[in-house]
């Protein structure tokens, strides 16, 4: 059935969208996202300024693009702190089992109770707020669902006869881990990565809004729809842009788990 | 009984690392409550004096044996911001956050299950494959920016709704219903979308099981099926997934409250971590986590119920 | 026999008020005054709005402006403030001040009762500034009060204050509340002998207050029977709110808010006595070096923040100081830095920074009037190539770390009214424990020191002009506004004043329709 790739393909072209976005945004954006103009506050989209403008008279789209690179740093390095961390705690407790693995998970147990974002508000509260420990929040924040995944893929993996012969050959542990069983247990890893991906973007949304996120002059989305919400009333256009595209993002990289699971699944 | 006790043990040894990780990351905090409480206006001489009121003058260690001690004997502290009883406090805000919560799953429950039996019943149709993303994207808005969204719609356009105040059940059912509407749906949004995936999936997945190959042949009806042998069996996996999302509205609820200024524990939570207010955090941080904990624990006990075969945890 | 002169009185001012009520209801009707016909004249219940917890219903454990805002309708002081700033008379008749300046003499009303039925006596005063004062055994509660030496009753209705030394700061400490002697439950039930007894305090939600009809000052004893203080930290819920019609007041309003309220409410503004700065830490490089401190003041376009920023709805300032004190302000200081760029370059220039440099702005996250000035600041900085770096953090770091410690380089903050200069001009001493400007200046100093010392009004009022123009001639900082401070209300609501400090004069507030 060609129409189950549909999902893939949109999302590829929200996050490929997305993603030219912020190349184009490297080198040009048709106006300097930080330049005040306080003639021009508050302004409707139009042919000038395409997405209106803030508070502050800056073009919204030039702002845009601008956060489209913190929303691909965020992203893209909470994913790797989260997978690193996630990597070595359920790699451990999956393949040696038994009192390593109690611990490890009730620690992991210990980091789910927390709703996540509680996590993450007392880590950068802890640590003042700003992009870098954001990151880090928003990585620890993802150490837990990696670390069950690839625990439970690991466990999985252990029982099967290759791996036990290698065992039995004496390879060394970490050699298994990596050499045999991390190739198969790649593809539910992208699967995990993608969803936290787009996990990562929406919580740092929602740590903006509590203005413990990034902080001015990183741009950021989050921090734009906080900027906006006094003016839900007079100019409401700036609150429905702004979300809209935090919502592109978020549901291309979901649409893409989507599909590589399906594809995934078609080969097991 | 083994087990129960291994459960009860491990909850406990999980509850005590949570309190130990709350503790002494707050300690890292810069900031001081008394300084906090009294603002920057205050002289040193009142600052000195609430320090030693307040007991914060004693080492940190000194603290969280008091703290745990207090606990073990039903004593939470006091609040340093309100300089009253932290299960005072608790006692008026936890029935708000609750009764969201609550109204918030009964809403995930009764809209995502039916759409999910009717969106896997439709599988291999076009549709499906739309109503797949869309319910993708329930999982893709902000809730909060959802939240504005509602208050756009209802309050600024429409004018339906004109103040957010917090209106208990017992008061005013319709004013309740009013209260509880919005915030609820905002929270309940990305569960709703997420409980259909799942049922759907889950479906799929039993229908390519032997059993339901055979009951098909022997000539019952597909409905006879879907809800005679394969909704039971889906419900492991309904009930996992509807406890991991109890905690996520836990959690959502900490921004959603900010959103439409409800009186629970996740606006308490923001202002309390503001203003230092150490017991008070402590408190709920391990109150939110215990929750969390004991709905694991129930989930783990209703598989036990609904299929014996299962052994968890050895 | 006065209570009945009295209830004539008041009687009067019903028939009074009640004539006026109903020659405005016929001007101007609306919905909203249908509804509230019954509210009519003297008497209803008006409905506050606070974004503040309050912080402790003891007033001499309180120290949050919000608390004491709204607890000093229940207590009243020897004097209190008019809107001008000038002390007037209150539990006072009248007071004398000795030549050297040094012994206080009140005598009291006579007619004055607590709360609870009991005379307020020259005791209870006694008892009041012991206890803030120390003199009574425990720790001192006000620095402000440190400074009496003995606290004397020659009768029941005379008090003499005698200081350790002359100091000018004294008179205005003297609105603190008068708590009746050897009552000590003030957290749970305050008494006081203000226009208003404490009724209720639900945590957290709300503080009600009742009208005290025995209240001393027989043109003040309050038209309305009730005031309802709603803790509402949120600012947008409250604007929503009040459009609902659940709130009748919101002491302080944003531009936006007023904007979305639109005329659907009254709005007063005025200045508020207070003073907007960006602090630049005096000892750090490169803002120790007085051509970029003066640079950067040459940058900074104040009149372009109080249009982004604040709409408009603020006065510009040259040293921190607030128009709003007339008597001790200095005129003409807001314009000694006009923006000029070229001018600005060439003093970076000398400095040796021809390229300008990097400067790290911390700014409090809680209070995103000054994180927006932050941002226009961040913009104007940038055209001399001094590149900004904002960083918020909470206000409770902010306090320890650059309050306390001074760790910072440059960040914006709001100094609230005080009514006595020293209380604001002392933030600059160089001992001054929370000088986190770090500015020092013995000249200054020297002035500071002579200001309380000073027994002449008018010397006084020359000597606080003298240290302001060093503060701006030093470009201590940069001193940018004193936003007005916005109060909306319901219509038909009418009587509200304000004052160099944050004061909530309820007694005076009365419906029309």
């Amino acid at each position: 059935m060609r129409s189950n790739r549909l999902p893939l393909y949109i999302g590829l072209t929200f996050v490929g969208s997305l993603f030219v976005m912020m190349l184009i945004g490297v080198f040009y954006t048709p106006y300097d996202p930080n330049a005040m103009d306080a003639t021009n506050r508050l302004a409707l989209p139009s042919a000038t300024h395409l997405f209106g403008t803030d508070n502050f008279g800056r073009d919204i789209f030039s702002r845009v693009m601008e956060g489209t690179k913190t929303a691909f740093f965020i992203g893209t390095t909470a994913v790797s702190i989260g997978l690193f961390f996630g990597f070595l705690f359920g790699a451990f407790a999956g393949y040696f089992g038994g009192w390593i693995d109690e611990i490890l998970m009730r620690f992991i147990d210990a980091m789910l109770a927390f709703p996540g974002i509680l996590l993450a508000i007392m880590l950068v509260a802890v640590f003042e707020p700003g992009i870098k420990n954001t990151v880090i929040a928003l990585g620890v924040m993802s150490v837990p669902a990696f670390a069950r995944i690839i625990r439970s893929t690991f466990i999985q993996y252990k029982s099967y006869d290759f791996v036990k012969a290698s065992i039995a050959k004496g390879g060394s542990a970490l050699h298994i881990m990596l050499k045999h069983i991390l190739p198969n247990a790649l593809s539910p890893i992208f699967v995990a990565a993608s969803l936290s991906f787009s996990g990562s973007v929406l919580a740092e949304s929602g740590l903006s809004y509590l203005g413990l996120g990034v902080q001015p002059p990183d741009p950021s989305w989050g921090r734009m729809l906080k900027e906006a919400q006094p003016y839900i009333a007079t100019a409401p256009w700036y609150v429905v842009i702004v979300g809209v595209v935090i919502t592109v993002l978020v549901l291309g990289f979901n649409l893409l788990s989507d599909g590589m699971r399906d594809i995934h699944d078609k080969r097991v | 009984m083994r087990f129960y006790l291994y459960k009860l043990s491990m909850f406990g040894l999980t509850l005590f690392i949570v309190s130990l990780m709350i503790f002494f990351v707050f300690q890292l905090l810069p900031g001081n409550p008394a300084q906090i409480i009294l603002g920057l206006d205050a002289d040193e001489q009142q600052i000195h004096y609430l320090e030693q009121e307040l007991g914060l003058d004693k080492s940190a260690i000194v603290r969280y044996i008091d703290w745990m001690a207090g606990i073990f004997q039903g004593d939470l502290g006091e609040s340093l911001r309100y300089q009253v009883p932290v299960s005072d406090v608790l006692a008026e805000r936890i029935p708000v956050t609750t009764s969201i919560a609550i109204f918030s799953m009964v809403l995930t429950v009764i809209v995502g299950i039916p759409l999910g039996i009717l969106i896997a019943r439709m599988n291999g149709k076009r549709i499906a494959v739309f109503l797949s993303m869309f319910t993708q994207l329930g999982i893709s808005i902000p809730s909060f920016w959802f939240g504005f969204m509602l208050i756009l719609l209802f309050s600024v356009t429409l004018n339906w709704v004109t103040s957010f105040e917090y209106v208990a059940w017992s008061e005013d059912f319709f004013g309740a219903l009013q209260a509880h509407l919005l915030p609820s749906l905002a929270i309940a949004i990305s569960n709703i979308a997420v409980v259909i995936r799942y049922l759907r999936n889950t479906i799929l997945d039993q229908n390519k099981m032997d059993y339901v190959r055979t009951a098909t042949c022997k000539g019952l009806s597909e409905r006879a099926v879907l809800y005679g042998h394969v909704l039971r069996n889906a419900c492991i996996p309904i009930i996992t997934i509807i406890g991991l999302i109890t905690a996520d509205t836990l959690g959502g609820s900490i921004i959603i409250e900010n959103v439409f200024a409800l009186p629970g524990l996740g606006s308490l939570l923001i202002q309390s971590i503001t203003s230092r207010d150490f017991p008070l955090v402590q408190s709920m941080v391990l109150y939110i986590a215990a929750i969390v904990l004991v709905i694991h624990f129930v989930v783990d006990l209703l598989y036990k119920f609904i299929d014996p075969r299962i052994r968890q945890g050895r | 026999m006065k209570k009945s002169n009295f209830k004539a009185f008041l009687l009067l001012c019903a028939v009074s008020l009640a004539l006026i009520a109903c020659s405005n209801a016929n001007s101007t009707p609306t919905d909203e005054q249908e509804v509230n016909a019954k509210e009519n004249k003297a008497g209803g219940t008006v409905r506050i709005a606070m974004s503040t917890e309050v912080d402790h219903l003891d007033p001499y454990q309180s120290a949050a402006t919000d608390t004491m805002s709204m607890m000093d309708n229940v207590y009243d002081g020897l004097l209190d403030t008019d809107e001008s700033g000038e002390l007037v008379p209150a539990i006072a008749e009248s007071y004398d001040i000795s030549e050297n300046g040094r012994v206080y003499t009140f005598k009291l009303k006579e007619n004055v009762m607590f709360h609870d039925g009991s005379e307020l006596t020259a005791e209870d005063v006694k008892y009041s500034y012991e206890k803030l004062a120390g003199l009574s055994g425990d720790e001192p509660i006000s620095s402000q009060f440190e400074v009496i030496e003995k606290v004397e009753t020659p009768s029941d209705f005379e008090v003499v204050i005698t200081l350790k030394e002359t100091n000018s700061a004294f008179l205005a400490a003297n609105i603190r509340p008068i708590l009746p002697a050897d009552y000590d439950n003030h957290s749970e039930k305050p008494i006081g002998a203000g226009p208003f007894k404490f009724a209720e305090y639900k945590v957290g939600q709300e503080l009600r207050l009742v009208k005290y009809e025995d209240y001393y000052d027989e043109e003040k004893v309050p038209k309305l029977d009730e005031v309802q203080f709603k803790i509402m930290p949120d600012p947008e819920s409250a604007i929503l709110a009040m459009r609902s019609g659940e709130i009748d007041v919101i002491p302080g309003i944003s531009a936006q808010g007023k904007e979305q309220l639109g005329d659907t409410i009254e709005t007063i503004a005025a200045p508020q006595n207070m003073v907007q700065l960006m602090a630049l830490n005096n000892q750090v490089e490169p803002l120790n070096d007085l051509r970029v401190r003066k640079a950067i003041n040459l940058v900074i376009d104040k009149d372009m923040i109080i249009d982004m920023v604040a709409e408009g709805d603020g006065v510009k300032l040259g040293s921190n100081f607030s128009p709003s004190m007339e008597l001790y302000y200095q005129a003409g200081l807001e314009d000694t830095y006009q923006p000029h760029l070229d001018e600005a370059k060439k003093l970076l220039k000398e400095a040796g920074y021809k390229d300008g440099f990097n400067l790290e702005l911390t700014v409090p996250s809680d209070y995103q009037f000054h994180v927006d000035t932050a941002q226009v600041i961040t913009e104007q900085l940038g055209q001399v190539g001094i590149q900004v770096d904002i960083k918020r953090i909470e206000f409770s770091t902010w306090l320890e770390k650059v309050y306390n410690q001074a760790q910072y380089e440059s960040t914006i903050i709001g100094f609230t009214g005080k009514l006595d200069p020293y209380e604001i001009l002392r933030r600059y001493v160089s001992d001054y424990n929370n000088n986190f400007v770090q500015f020092e200046n013995e000249e200054y100093d020297a002035l500071i020191k002579e200001a309380l010392a000073a027994t002449d009004e008018k010397a006084l009022a020359h000597i606080y002009k003298q240290a302001q123009t060093i503060l701006t001639e030093k470009a201590a900082s940069v001193f940018i506004m004193d936003p007005y401070r916005t109060v909306a209300m319901k219509k038909g609501l009418q009587g509200w004043k304000m004052y160099p400090i944050q004061k909530f004069n309820l007694e005076d507030l009365y419906y029309t329709e």
